[in-house]
């Protein structure tokens, strides 16, 4: 492998020259953001390519306000609150779900939106609310549970959703225009899900070339050379080197069932603000399962952590180490953002593998 | 309802991950409290003069869920990790003592399980409990049950491990496949039980360890990865001042192992280990430190997976196997499987 590897670097590196000034690489997936980095891929490319890790970590991409609902649920309402690993320390005014665990409130970690599900049905007596975050890859986990629980009429399980579409926020970073991007890594597992033909507008409405990866580091070498080779010729395609798991059309059932229970909307992303049509919330007919209206929650639009720049670092604004918070305030073990909160956010990711104490 | 007020520090689960957070704990908490020279080395186990004797003493808490897994049990846990925790400063088991908390409704037959795997792990470490502590608490007070074990024991003769004795130039060793007790135990966890062949590691280390000291007067320390896994003795390598080159290819894991890894996200070398070993041996006895680990059924798959380098400020560094660099850190603490 590392032969092909080093064929592709050398690809990478006269495309790069051919290219003149800095190619500026977005990867919106944070298993791709985590493999570049825990392969040393950076340390394999030429000064002028920059690596820039998106708005790909569906933790903290996540809300604020959102966040703040969650634990705000969790501490006050009684229920057991069930969600994916990384959400549970996502610091909000009244503490973390971590910490409201700590002060007694019911808060459980799980692996699957089925999971979440099986909870409410060992715990019958209680409130069981699934903390549902994630791109097209969770939704439609989301919908399948929700539906199974319709089907077997399980009532005590509700659904808090923060549901996201990766391809509108691509959009908007492009529109927004504050960083430049030369070229998109889309990634892998949303891909499976939507197909590589979701990217079309990108591509031909926004002039910003894609390749689908996968997640083996010849497959990112491959992308990276292809995005680099687009930038040194000014052209923008679409591509996909990850056919293996990735067709044109995408997995039908899967966006069938998005479809089905879920209706498309508005959204807030952290850093990005407010992007029309980026957000899954349950359609009319699932409302009963919405613990927004069971238990007459409402977003709010809760200011993030003072200071704290991971707004700017999901849009590629800046890199971590600027921000004044990191690797000082903001660490792993006592998180300010969500960026460094996330086992695939940008800021924990540098902290981990590109950090060097000094 | 939790009062809004309630935000006051408390103990999280990732304080127990054996990451930056418990090392924040020790230092923070306990170390300020009851530091003493023995204790502020927060070697494996302390190393005290009694008598003229060297002695070695060491104590663990068990609290493994669930409590029987693939290769082992908590009792087999319970033996393995104290006798491995004196071999690692050089020490061979001379005796255990035992402390059980049950939970009110655990099935006897659990409870001569554990005892049983106590009693034949022990044989095979060569070491006897000779004393020992039960409790018995409420329904729901304790999960199923918790161990402590401590242990004693007598450094060998004229041996001293330790980070000081650490010498750029060096190589770094381990006596097998990585991250197998840390996934065979996660497969089994609720909500994880994908199909898998992974087994524990556990195994207890005295006699390998002890005789590769006793040959080689060239063993600077030994460190056993367990949480916080290889990661973290070689994050606290370069804390100490030493850093550390690791080459990835050279780091032995099993396909199972790396593919589980890959399924749920974790970094192997972060994983935790409780039958292997890291070796810091002078360059010129690595060979001989290889072969004889080879050697003994605990060390087949040993291997040299990098060096000691005089690089400063001080890191340990990954050369991947595609050809690039980057920092090996020690892990936060809980490890929470990615979500998507």
């Amino acid at each position: 492998m590392s032969q092909q590897i080093e064929q592709l670097r050398q690809r990478l590196c006269s495309a790069g020259e051919a290219a003149g000034g800095t190619v500026r690489i977005m990867e919106v997936c944070g298993t791709h953001t985590m493999e570049i980095f825990r392969q040393g891929i950076r340390s394999l490319l030429p000064a002028n390519v920059k690596l820039i890790s998106g708005p790909g970590c569906p933790v903290c991409v996540t809300s604020q306000g959102f966040i703040e609902v969650a634990v705000r649920l969790a501490r006050q309402h009684g229920v057991l609150a069930a969600t994916y690993g990384d959400m549970v320390r996502v610091p909000a005014a009244a503490g973390s779900l971590e910490q409201a665990r700590a002060g007694g409130a019911r808060v459980q970690v799980v692996f699957s939106a089925r999971d979440a599900l099986d909870v409410a049905r060992e715990n019958p007596k209680w409130e069981v609310v699934f903390v549902a975050v994630g791109f097209e890859t969770t939704a439609p986990a989301t919908a399948d549970a929700l539906l199974l629980a319709e089907r077997e009429k399980i009532r005590n399980f509700s659904v808090l959703a923060e549901h996201k579409l990766v391809v509108p926020a691509m959009l908007a970073l492009l529109e927004g225009g504050q960083a430049r991007i030369d070229g998109f890594m889309c990634p892998g597992h949303v891909s499976v899900i939507i197909g590589s033909e979701a990217y079309r507008p990108v591509v031909e409405q926004a002039g910003c070339g894609c390749v689908v990866a996968g997640f083996e580091p010849l497959q990112i070498m491959q992308c990276l050379t292809r995005l680099v080779e687009m930038a040194a010729e000014e052209v923008a395609r679409l591509e996909n080197v990850y056919t293996v798991a990735v067709s044109a059309e995408g997995n039908r059932r899967a966006q069938q069932l998005i479809d089905q229970v879920f209706e498309r909307g508005p959204a807030t992303w952290r850093g990005l603000g407010q992007i029309e049509v980026s957000g899954l919330r349950l359609g009319q007919a699932y409302r009963q399962f919405d613990a927004f209206e069971r238990f007459g929650l409402t977003l709010g639009t809760e200011p993030e952590p003072p200071g704290c720049r991971c707004g700017e670092v999901i849009m590629g604004n800046i890199e971590p180490p600027q921000c004044p918070l990191f690797d000082g305030v903001c660490r792993p073990t006592q998180p300010v953002g969500p960026c460094m909160v996330s086992s695939e956010g940008t800021c924990q990711a540098w902290w981990k593998y590109h950090r060097v104490r000094v | 309802m939790i009062e809004e007020a309630d935000v006051a520090a408390r103990i999280v689960l990732a304080h127990g991950g054996g990451g930056e957070l418990t090392d924040e704990l020790i230092r923070g908490q306990i170390l300020p409290r009851l530091g003493n020279p023995a204790l502020n080395l927060l070697a494996d186990a302390a190393t005290l003069e009694v008598v003229g004797a060297a002695l070695a003493l060491t104590t663990d808490a068990y609290v493994v869920q669930p409590l029987v897994f693939p290769g082992g049990d908590i009792g087999r846990l319970a033996v393995c990790g104290t006798v491995n925790d004196l071999a690692m400063v050089g020490a061979e088991p001379v005796a255990l003592a035992l402390a059980m908390v049950l939970e009110e409704g655990l099935d006897e037959s659990m409870l001569q399980r554990v005892l049983d795997s106590i009693a034949s792990t022990g044989r095979e470490a060569g070491v006897d409990v000779v004393t020992g502590d039960t409790k018995v608490v409420e329904h729901g007070r304790a999960e199923g049950m918790y161990i402590t074990t401590t242990g004693l024991g007598r450094v060998l003769d004229g041996v001293s491990l330790g980070v000081d004795h650490v010498e750029a130039g060096d190589a770094v060793l381990i006596n097998g496949t990585i991250a197998e007790h840390g996934l065979a135990v996660l497969s089994r966890r609720k909500g994880l039980s994908f199909a898998s062949d992974l087994v524990s590691d556990a195994a207890p280390l005295a006699g390998l360890a002890n005789a590769l000291v006793r040959e080689l007067k060239g063993v600077r320390l030994l460190r056993d990865p367990t949480r916080g896994g290889v990661a973290g003795v070689l994050a606290d390598l370069a804390a100490a001042g030493h850093s550390v080159e690791i080459e990835e290819s050279a780091v032995p894991i099993t396909p199972t192992a790396r593919a589980a890894a890959d399924l749920l996200g974790l970094d192997p070398l972060t994983v935790a280990n409780e039958g292997k070993f890291v070796a810091v041996v002078a360059c010129e006895q690595a060979d001989r430190a290889l072969a004889l680990c080879r050697e003994h059924r605990l060390g087949t798959n040993a291997a040299v997976i990098g060096r000691v380098t005089d690089r400063q400020p001080a890191i340990a560094e990954l050369m991947t196997t595609i050809g690039g660099r980057r920092v090996i850190q020690k892990p936060y603490g809980e490890q929470l499987p990615r979500i998507c």
